[in-house]
């Protein structure tokens, strides 16, 4: 099977015109839909099936920037994606130093019985630490412009490709503590996958 | 290819419709009704469904079954707290619950087909050739064994079901057919036992669903339950009396409810009346009185709506029109609710209750090549996850995903020589598998037995368009489909499907006019019923000629019930009623001192021929 880029006819650049990509994703629904081979042969419907799952795949993967990131690295790296999976992430160690510290303060809270002061300081905690999340979204995505030059003029994108997947780690690792200061101040956390688009 | 319709089978009321010449159409049944309430009824005659089986509801309250959707594809666990209040025996197995009747166990997908089966009927009697397609519309959060079950039903009477469609989505078909649909919209279904939310942006012919959210647990019956609760209490204080295990009297209370609660819709006020054995029980309601009993349900719909706009990464203000669907949208509190919460005016310009079954008909066309223009694409409402070590839920399809989809899985074995490998399959978005929807176990069989870890075998999870989950597994090394035992955790197996679709076919009704027989003697039964219990209460009300008449209109519609002239039985029917019409009047006038309203008379006068 093509990967996410060639099913929609794109080089493998982080740029893309959101609306183009819509177009032509209804495009290639109209051509693949099962709606529309409902009197086929059962073997060409299954073929039509697969084919309108893989649309639909990839206009999930590359339809906002930073799924679109984290599909490339691992196109590049010939892993199998898989939405959601849980890549062990391998955050730099001063954030690893610094989260200690916020979990510890997080075990000294549930100890001390989790008082109001301590549910406060608990909760900016957290606001400072979603800002940061959101910061890293941002920086991951500001630098898309970068890797579409390098693809243009074939320079080594190793760097930045393993800089990607330091700040992805970041991310996630950042998103485990986040969930983590939520189940403990009680306030139901529903999901367990970040279903919301970047 | 041949027709195909589009169903909306209801908690409360179901429709069948078609398009014709372009546009959407319900199909009326011979008294020219849209709607055929969802309820079939046991009785002596045989199987009645629809209006016959609501009239005799009360009098037969054990064998009567209403509902049944909220029991689709359930275990016991999931409506355990519900069985206290259902007037019909409904047996705890664990991964189907079944209803018991006389000495049968009934399925909730055999119930439905009954529903299913008068509709397709219907449908034929209406085209005068034979219906064996349909799309079948479902609640957008049905997870997949609500689903199958849904499937199952229409496979047992008799449908092939071309397309399972989420009611949200059908509407804004509805909607968009008459180019009433551009933009970002939302739909707020909330029918008689179900609520949806669905976020849809619509361009160019295309419907695309961005998020969906609900409660597959909640709507009008709530409602209704909640109202028949404070009238208990209600008639406890102010007569002393214990009706919440009275069957007949609960029902006879909770259809009061429900019409005054339709009532209340339109009247700031209304009059409750539920003539009892021992007395009579009448109630003024405001629509306050009624919102402040239900106000808490309504507030759970908000929730979901805020989670559908966040999961389609909108703003409540980005919406550019809120349509309502459903019976319990009619509700002045739940339109205030949902303006308040999108900050726009809802609408439903189009018939709140048809508009499902036109969008099912929008469907099929669709689906028939009759329409071209229009595509929908929707998603699925739930998380699809395997459970993996500890417990813990892998997710594979994340909700809100477009479908159809898939997902691909490498498995291989702990043990050498291992031949066989199981899964958990789950659906839900909870962390832990035990809480959320266990789908189904997988036994991966005919694995060649090999040395541990070195079998790779490619699981295959794919979601087709009607949201219901495939699995495919091949083992790579040599190529080999593995082949998959699936033991669904809720849900009938295909051999217990088969095995009803051939039941179907013994115990049917051999065709449309012994149907007919059927509900209008169960109509004259319901007649007779009323009017001799009328007779014996009358006391000196009657006048021995009045009398007279009755009792010979009584004695010639219970000779025609015998034979099988319906068209005599029916006439003689109508007969009877208008024969005893003056004396239920009188009847209602002395147990009310108050003025007799004519809602009042309808009541007393339930088996009048267009309640």
């Amino acid at each position: 099977m093509s990967d996410y880029f060639t099913v929609f006819g794109l080089p493998r650049k982080l740029t893309v015109d959101g609306e183009a990509l819509q177009r032509r994703f209804y495009e290639l629904s109209r051509q693949h839909h099962p709606d529309f081979h409902q009197g086929a042969a059962a073997e060409q419907q299954a073929e039509t099936l697969a084919r309108s799952a893989q649309v639909n795949r990839a206009y999930r993967a590359l339809r906002d920037p930073l799924p679109r990131v984290e599909y490339l690295i691992a196109l590049e790296e010939g892993r199998e994606v898989r939405e959601g999976a849980t890549d062990k992430p391998r955050a730099p160690r001063e954030l690893l130093q610094e989260m200690l510290e916020v979990q510890e303060a997080l075990e000294e809270a549930k100890a001390e019985g989790m008082s109001t002061a301590a549910a406060e300081r608990l909760r900016e905690e957290r606001a400072r630490l979603e800002e940061r999340y959101a910061a890293e979204a941002d920086a991951i995505v500001g630098r898309a412009g970068e890797w579409d030059r390098l693809m243009d003029a074939g320079g080594d994108r190793k760097p930045l490709l393993e800089w990607f997947k330091e700040r992805l780690a970041t991310r996630a690792y950042l998103r485990t503590v986040i969930d983590d200061l939520t189940a403990a101040l009680g306030e139901r956390e529903e999901s367990h996958v970040s279903h919301r688009r970047h | 290819m041949s027709r195909i319709v589009g169903i909306d089978l209801g908690t409360t009321n179901s429709l069948v419709a078609h398009v014709e010449g372009g546009i959407p159409r319900v199909i009326p049944d011979t008294e020219g009704r849209a709607l055929l309430p969802s309820i079939v009824a046991w009785t002596p005659n045989g199987v009645v469904v629809g209006e016959a089986a609501r009239r005799q509801l009360a009098r037969n309250a054990a064998r009567t079954v209403y509902s049944v959707k909220r029991l689709m594809g359930r275990g016991y666990e999931d409506v355990k707290d519900e069985l206290p209040r259902l007037p019909f025996a409904v047996t705890p197995h664990a991964e189907v619950v079944s209803i018991r009747i006389n000495d049968r166990e009934v399925t909730p997908p055999e119930v439905s087909a009954h529903v299913l089966r008068a509709l397709k009927q219907r449908a034929e009697a209406h085209f005068g050739e034979p219906v064996e397609q349909a799309v079948i519309t479902v609640p957008a959060y049905f997870n997949d064994a609500q689903r199958q079950a849904t499937k199952d039903a229409g496979r047992i009477a008799g449908l092939d079901v071309l397309r399972i469609v989420n009611e949200p989505t059908a509407a804004s078909l509805a909607y968009g057919l008459q180019r009433m649909a551009e933009g970002l919209i939302a739909v707020y279904d909330l029918g008689g036992g179900t609520f949806d939310i669905s976020i849809l942006r619509v361009k160019e012919g295309v419907f695309e669903v961005l998020a969906t959210n609900g409660n597959t647990h909640l709507g009008g019956d709530d409602f209704d339950q909640a109202m028949v609760d404070w009238i208990l209490a209600d008639i406890r204080s102010r007569h002393g009396a214990d009706l919440s295990r009275d069957a007949e009297a609960l029902q006879e209370i909770r259809l009061g409810a429900e019409a005054a609660k339709c009532r209340l819709s339109f009247d700031e006020r209304t009059v409750l009346t539920i003539p009892f054995e021992r007395f009579t029980y009448r109630r003024d309601i405001t629509r306050a009185d009624l919102e402040a009993l239900v106000e808490p349900l309504v507030a759970t719909t908000l929730g979901p709506c805020r989670q559908a706009l966040a999961d389609a990464g909108l703003e409540a203000a980005q919406v550019d029109q809120v349509v309502l669907v459903g019976g319990s949208t009619r509700m002045p509190l739940v339109r205030r609710r949902v303006e308040e919460l999108f900050g726009r005016t809802p609408h439903s310009r189009l018939n709140a209750d048809e508009v499902v079954a036109l969008g099912a008909a929008v469907q099929a066309q669709i689906l028939a090549g009759g329409i071209t223009d229009m595509l929908l694409l929707d998603v699925t409402p739930l998380s699809l996850g395997i459970e993996t070590l500890g417990g813990i839920v892998s997710v594979l399809i994340p909700r809100n995903t477009t479908i159809p989809t898939l997902a691909k899985e490498y498995f291989t074995t702990s043990v050498d020589g291992q031949t066989t490998i199981d899964m958990h399959v789950l659906q839900g978005e909870r962390e832990l598998a035990k809480d959320n929807r266990s789908l189904a176990r997988f036994d991966l069989a005919a694995v060649d037995p090999m040395p541990a870890g070195m079998p790779k075998i490619e699981v295959t999870f794919l979601i087709d368009a009607n949201g219901i989950l495939q699995v495919q597994a091949r083992e790579l090394r040599t190529g080999k489909a593995a082949s998959i035992e699936v033991k669904p955790t809720y849900g009938l197996t295909e051999a217990q499907v088969e095995q009803m679709v051939e039941d179907s076919f013994t115990h049917a009704e051999a065709d449309v006019e012994a149907r007919l027989l059927i509900e209008t003697r169960t109509e004259a039964d319901t007649v007779i019923n009323h009017v001799e219990r009328a007779l014996r209460q009358a006391g000196g009300i009657a006048t021995a000629e009045e009398r007279a008449t009755i009792e010979a209109a009584l004695a010639a519609l219970q000779a025609a019930r015998a034979g099988t002239d319906r068209d005599r039985i029916r006439d003689l029917t109508l007969e009877l009623n208008e024969a005893t019409a003056p004396l239920a009047d009188r009847m209602m006038e002395v147990a009310i001192k108050d003025a007799v309203t004519s809602r009042r008379a309808d009541r007393l006068l339930d088996n009048s021929e267009n309640s």
